[in-house]
């Protein structure tokens, strides 16, 4: 089954200089597996092509269940100097929620993710 | 020995609820009040503003701060840790005491002063004696940008805080010390942590990263449930209850708005997070995936478990710089064919400035309320109600900006149509202060305090 990461994770995105970084948590701990199975550096960085200039480099946190992804070249040249709405990266979050996954019906079923039926 | 001690924080930054340092002095028992003032680049703001009056050049929301919880200082004991210092540490010292004095307090207030982060002075001597100062993104050395440095100052760690406190300082200013160190600093205090008890002092760093952000840890800017946070108009600021072995609880005062769960605990943990594993500061790296998370009762959330490591022999310095001029102007296109209409005016407006003759670094044009924030994320629009043409140029050159700004509002008449939202004026020209991020021996910096009453 297709299903947004929105209906399984929240995040929270911050800048240093012209990186972003966006943290992922899973919404349920046992979800977190699938996420960090799901979510590739490369896989990552294929989302965002277009909207950063660098490669994307990421971190497990299976602690907090969450995963950190840094977007270099991600704000125009970051803080003072970006011209953009986004200068510091605030919701780069939620353009990452945007991500689709594709889980085997049968794993949905047993993770109980959310849109299954029962 | 206290066995708990309660380190809450009333400012996230510069411009951070003016209210929330009384409502956490008021609120409830607390030992310290922790006030971060500073974000990359309000060194230089305050340096500018030193430059244009010598009296300037520190946090002056810091003297409404301890005005507002002055009794709190003088009777019951609460202590009050702030890099609200800037550039001019003794004119803020100065202003606090006299503010005292004017309020009958004159001689109940210890003002411990930490400088010795403020480089500025020293960069030739520092450039000539070798310290590169390289740009830590790009690796380009100091030099290059030199003559157009306005701020340079060393991240300081907690060792200078810890000897104010230790003094008797009931208020301690610093200038760009770290974030996390006006939390961890008063716990080493409290409970004698030595330099090299790396798990304590790491965990007070964590403490610290939670709580510094004011309630950005406590139901603020949290994506998680955020429609049933409740009452986030009087959103209680985030209190460290820690204890001598490097344990502490999350918690904020009864009765207040807002929730600390470990949803919005973790959301803060991430923010502005690079490799988890070292999270470097003057005193210790500290392990973000040692961190352990417990609910502990409503609006109690347990932290422990926290690992750390011996620092390096460097200290960040954050380096501001002149670096040319930007101006951003906006308009409002509207339905039908918002969408095209802002594009047509996008490309008038880039062919009008390429035939004046005009360069720039950079142009950037957005549509709000379409792609500003997702780009292509955000998929086709379909036939929005409106949409906001967002056209921002930079470059080196002032008058080429300041003649941008002149081209935007005849396109009201002269463009597509269907346009509003100008009444704000022509856009203002900034001039663009670059963050430079450096590296420095720690043996060049020497930290300094002196107590003032």
């Amino acid at each position: 089954m297709k299903l947004r990461l929105l209906d399984v994770a929240h995040a929270r995105s911050g800048d240093k200089g012209d990186t972003a970084n966006v943290g992922v948590i899973a919404l349920d701990p046992a979800w977190y597996p699938l996420l960090a199975r799901e979510l590739t550096a490369e896989r990552v960085a294929h989302h965002f092509e277009g909207m950063i200039t660098g490669p994307v480099e990421r971190f497990e946190l299976p602690n907090l269940r969450a995963l950190n992804f840094l977007l270099h070249g991600a704000l125009d040249g970051g803080g003072t100097i970006s011209l953009k709405t986004d200068a510091q990266g605030k919701v780069f979050s939620t353009a990452l929620l945007r991500m689709v996954l594709d889980v085997p019906d049968a794993e949905a079923k047993t993770l109980k993710l959310p849109g299954v039926r029962a | 020995m206290k066995q708990i001690v309660r380190v809450a924080a009333g400012q996230g930054f510069w411009g951070d609820d003016l209210d929330a340092p009384r409502r956490q002095a008021e609120g409830g028992e607390i030992d310290y009040l922790m006030l971060d003032y500073l974000a990359e680049v309000t060194m230089s703001i305050l340096q500018k503003q030193k430059e244009r009056d010598p009296a300037m050049g520190y946090a002056r929301d810091f003297v409404d701060a301890i005005e507002s919880v002055l009794s709190a200082i003088t009777e019951r004991g609460v202590r009050v840790i702030a890099n609200a210092g800037g550039v001019n540490l003794p004119a803020c010292a100065a202003a606090v005491l006299e503010m005292a004095k004017a309020r009958g307090a004159a001689g109940k207030l210890k003002v411990g002063v930490v400088t010795g982060d403020d480089l500025l002075p020293r960069i030739d001597e520092l450039i000539s004696a070798g310290h590169e100062l390289a740009n830590m993104d790009t690796g380009e050395p100091l030099s290059k940008v030199r003559g157009d440095v306005i701020a340079a100052n060393a991240y300081i760690g907690s060792e200078p805080i810890v000897e104010a406190l230790a003094r008797g300082a009931s208020v301690v200013i610093t200038g760009r010390s770290t974030d996390t160190a006006l939390t961890m600093a008063p716990l080493r205090h409290e409970f004698g942590w030595a330099a090299d008890d790396w798990d304590k002092l790491a965990a007070g760093i964590v403490a610290g990263h939670i709580i510094e952000c004011g309630a950005q840890c406590s139901g603020g800017n949290c994506m998680y449930d955020w429609r049933n946070i409740p009452d986030l108009a009087n959103v209680g600021y985030p209190i460290a209850e820690a204890a001598a072995d490097g344990t502490f609880t999350i918690t904020k005062h009864a009765g207040t708005g807002g929730r600390v769960s470990v949803p919005t605990v973790t959301e803060q943990l991430v923010y502005e997070m690079g490799d988890p594993t070292s999270y470097i500061t003057p005193d210790v790296v500290a392990d973000f995936t040692t961190i352990q998370l417990e609910q502990a009762g409503e609006n109690r959330v347990r932290v422990h478990g926290i690992k750390g490591r011996p620092p390096t022999d460097k200290l960040k310095v954050s380096i501001a710089y002149r670096a040319g001029f930007k101006a951003v102007g906006t308009l409002v296109y509207v339905w039908p064919d918002a969408v095209d209409k802002a594009r047509a005016a996008e490309r008038i407006l880039r062919e009008r400035l390429d035939r004046l003759g005009l360069r720039f670094d950079h142009i950037l044009a957005e549509l709000v309320g379409h792609s500003s924030t997702h780009g292509p994320l955000a998929g086709a629009a379909g036939d929005v109600p409106e949409v906001q043409l967002r056209f921002g140029v930079r470059g080196p050159d002032r008058k080429a900006v300041e003649r941008f700004t002149r081209e935007i509002a005849p396109l009201v008449l002269n463009g597509p149509p269907s346009v509003t939202g100008f009444a704000g004026g022509r856009p203002k020209v900034e001039e663009i202060v670059a963050y430079w991020p450096a590296l420095i021996d720690k043996t060049q910096v020497r930290t300094r305090v002196e107590i003032i009453a």
